[in-house]
């Protein structure tokens, strides 16, 4: 296909063609943005969390009368829910993963250190590591001899005395290379405050509660606190968490009536809400990215028509002279390839320049080159196809309009 | 001449339907994407107390050892009942928040967990908070750490079922308070004097005084985020802790009140250097926002809806260029036409003006019909789960909005067609035909 006479074409109508081209550029740069936004998005959406997420059930409850004492009634509450048929393990907890509410830590390497090294996500409770599911990958797991209880505790934090505080903890890979980098953390010691903890296990992920910023997301520790109950985990096959539920909200209710029912959920609901503002902003982009090239679609539908009813005398003379309905529909194709070619070059530029300002201003990483060469197929395509009536339409232009006077 | 140039414009309009369809769609699609985000945008970026947010300040000091790049966005106990008691400002208000479970104090009524707001008497005319039976407590209630409440008319129609719960007793925790007045459901939005809950979250239920609530520590209203800069011996008294968990705001006049408050907070903070209490030697640290600027400081507007706006621009000036390239093909078509009323006597202006005309009419078209599309774009953000969602209403300036957008973009889009159109050389064209 000869190139030049469409050159020459489209040179007599700059102002048409210039208009194309840039729409196509704007649209190729912000639709390659946007997919890369949607592409995080969705990332970000399936996170792992490290735990057996379809197989959890979260129960929390609190008091509405005087307190009974809260470590027996957590031990009868365990009891009785492990006793439920299909439910494989308990733990008492006092925050699940993507549970939004989250104690945290300032971790340090060395007591008398001014800032802390890193700060993680703390979770206290028996049995958290076999209830979660989460793999243990290094080391061993917390064991009854390792926990304290949780008042004793605060007692220890009120008169100072280091003796009241446990002594071990579990941390996850994540935590152990930033502390450690390179080196096998088990057995090495960190500080919560001033209380020393000695590592003796190590979990491949177990995800915070709450996540402010993404690279710290597995930024957890597993501390052997017993808790007073309140708030429970129990895990057992997915089909059976419906009923589960329901027994173990039941049972609850016989151990003590007097507590209110303040969240009970799966945790497949927990992953969901939480991710909630990254799915509604994902299916907004996707919209606007196809709403986009619907309008781009449309107007290359406008012009290619506008183009081909201004040129029928010129399609008609070029049939009379032997060209084939192909010859012509070729014409139009190469056209549009042309253009979008152009666009799509501007459009890299453009979209590489969108990208740094939003790097800029909503620390977003940088845009993978791959997203060029699709982001140019896709606008190719759209061109392609939106051209196709057009061009079609002229091939359909009979030799003899030639032979009319207009 | 205008109603002669509408019907020239229908006419044409209606010669080509396919293209007058396919801008005003393009059009529509590109106002309605638009409108819809910067919708939310505007009613997220929104004033939460129009014409009175430039009277309320948030004082800010920096008590903690080491001077950060930004001052605490929250006060000690000792200096909020400090700067509450010097009463330098027109009003003044503590306030702190909490979860609480709560219900009507006759036996077997259900308890619920409402959003509660221990704060001083200050607080409902400084905020301009609607009573609809009762009263706000007295500064002497606060004082006299009576056990008042004041409760949101949805907790009032929740707690005691629809019937008047002034003068009852609701029990928070195990205390009971009896209600002394209900307000009007209340919800600045965003949530700006507490912005460690969700930013635009529901309204505050529960209102008690707050020395009441810190006679009832165990009652456990300490705030949503705790912040503290030393070595902590109790998390309920949190009195004489130096822990950060208090918002205080102030009500000041005019700016040479203001001025002299931002004063009076340089002399306090110099005075608590001098008494040892704040550690940090130098000029002091202190700060006084307004409402806008505090929440600009707090960038409470979420990043996603800034980055939606940008894309919904990117957008609308997509539709733009689509717009001017199908009106430009428009007129570029009708060149014989227009020689024509060239060659009878229309001037270049007259030409102008008439594919203006034209252009507008798509422009309204298309904004009429980027209405219905963000409306229904609202409609699907309020059933998604955002915690803003259900706020997403078109309100009147911006269904104003969406046609002066509209306006101003065919305008916009119609210039370059229009001017190419006026400067077609009438007798080149006539002599072909």
């Amino acid at each position: 296909m000869d190139i030049l006479p469409i050159l020459s074409t489209l040179r007599r109508h700059k102002v048409t063609a210039f208009l194309v081209i840039l729409e196509i550029a704007l649209t190729c740069a912000i639709v390659c943005n946007a997919v890369f936004l949607i592409i995080q998005r969705v990332d970000r959406i399936h996170m792992p969390s490290g735990v057996a997420e379809h197989e959890l059930v979260q129960i929390q409850l609190a008091d509405t009368g005087a307190k009974a004492d809260e470590y027996a009634r957590a031990q009868e509450d365990l009891a009785a829910l492990r006793q439920i048929p299909g439910v494989t393990q308990v733990a008492s907890v006092r925050q699940v993963p993507f549970g939004m509410s989250s104690n945290n830590a300032g971790i340090r390497l060395d007591p008398d250190q001014n800032k802390p090294t890193l700060d993680a996500a703390t979770y206290f409770g028996e049995n958290v590591i076999d209830a979660f599911g989460t793999r243990l990958v290094a080391g061993r797991n917390l064991r009854p001899d390792d926990y304290r209880r949780l008042d004793m505790v605060a007692e220890g934090v009120r008169t100072k005395n280091l003796k009241l505080f446990p002594n071990t903890v579990v941390i996850t890979r994540a935590v152990g290379e930033r502390l450690w980098p390179g080196q096998d953390p088990l057995g090495r010691t960190l500080y919560l405050g001033k209380a020393p903890l000695q590592v003796v296990g190590v979990l491949a992920e177990l995800v915070r509660p709450q996540i402010e910023d993404d690279s710290a997301a597995l930024f957890s520790l597993v501390i052997p606190i017993q808790l007073g109950g309140g708030q429970y985990v129990i895990r057992s096959a997915p089909g059976d968490r419906e009923r589960v539920l329901k027994a173990a909200l039941e049972k609850l209710r016989q151990n003590d009536p007097h507590r209110i029912v303040v969240q009970k959920r799966t945790m497949d609901e927990l992953r969901e809400s939480f991710f909630q503002n990254d799915r509604a902003m994902a299916g907004l982009l996707i919209g606007v990215c196809v709403a986009l090239l619907v309008v781009t679609a449309l107007g290359i539908v406008g012009l290619g028509s506008f183009w081909v009813a201004q040129r029928r005398r010129m399609i008609g003379v070029r049939r009379a002279l032997g060209a084939t309905r192909h010859d012509i529909l070729h014409y139009f194709q190469t056209e549009n390839f042309l253009l979008a070619t152009i666009g799509i070059a501007f459009g890299m530029v453009l979209a590489y320049g969108i990208n740094l300002f939003l790097m800029l201003h909503y620390e977003l990483p940088r845009l993978p080159a791959v997203y060029f060469p699709i982001g140019a197929v896709v606008l190719w395509l759209i061109g392609q196809i939106a051209v196709l009536g057009p061009a079609l339409r002229a091939a359909a232009v009979p030799p003899v309009v030639a032979t009319r006077s207009v | 001449m205008l109603a002669y140039y509408l019907g020239l414009a229908l006419h044409s309009l209606k010669q080509n339907r396919v293209l007058t369809a396919l801008m005003v769609l393009a059009m529509g699609l590109g106002i309605g994407a638009s409108m819809t985000t910067l919708t939310v945008f505007h009613l997220l970026s929104g004033d939460p107390l129009p014409g009175r947010s430039g009277q309320l300040f948030y004082p800010q000091l920096d008590p903690t050892p080491t001077a950060a790049a930004v001052l605490p966005g929250n006060m000690n106990y000792i200096d909020a009942v400090n700067l509450w008691q010097a009463k330098r400002a027109d009003r003044q208000a503590i306030m702190v928040g909490g979860n609480i479970k709560t219900k009507a104090a006759q036996t077997g009524a259900r308890p619920m967990s409402l959003h509660t707001l221990a704060t001083t008497a200050d607080f409902f005319p400084m905020f301009g908070v609607r009573f609809t039976q009762g009263n706000a407590w007295t500064p002497a209630d606060d004082l006299a750490k009576a056990r008042v409440a004041v409760i949101s008319r949805s907790a009032s129609n929740r707690l005691f079922h629809g019937e008047s719960g002034l003068g009852q007793n609701i029990r928070l925790g195990q205390w009971d308070f009896r209600v002394v007045g209900v307000i009007d459901d209340w919800r600045p939005t965003p949530h700006f004097y507490e912005l460690d809950r969700e930013s635009y979250g529901g309204g505050d239920e529960v209102f008690i005084p707050f020395l009441t609530s810190r006679d009832l520590a165990k009652l456990g209203v300490t705030g949503y985020s705790l912040n503290c800069y030393g070595n902590t011996t109790d998390d309920l008294h949190l009195e004489n802790q130096p822990c950060l968990w208090l918002s205080f705001w102030v009500e000041l006049d005019n700016s040479a009140k203001a001025q002299a408050y931002r004063q009076f907070l340089d002399n306090y903070a110099r005075e608590q250097q001098v008494l040892g209490r704040y550690a940090q030697a130098g000029p002091p640290r202190t700060a006084l926002p307004d409402v806008m600027q505090w929440l600009d400081q707090n960038g409470v507007v979420p990043s996603d809806v800034s980055l939606k706006t940008w894309i919904a621009l990117g957008f609308l000036l997509v539709c733009l260029m689509n717009t001017t390239g199908l009106l430009l093909v428009k007129f570029l078509r009708r060149t014989t036409e227009i020689s024509v009323r060239r060659a009878l006597g229309a001037s270049r202006q007259q030409i102008f003006m008439q594919c203006l005309v034209e252009a507008v009419i798509v422009g309204m078209a298309g904004g009429a019909l980027g209405l219905l599309l963000a409306l229904a774009g609202l409609w699907g953000i309020r059933h998604t789960p955002a915690d803003y969602a259900d706020l997403a209403h078109l309100d009147l300036p911006m269904f104003a909005a969406t046609f002066v957008i509209s306006l101003a973009v065919s305008l916009v889009a119609g210039l370059l067609p229009a001017w190419r159109a006026c400067h077609i050389a009438p007798a080149l064209q006539l002599k072909v035909i």
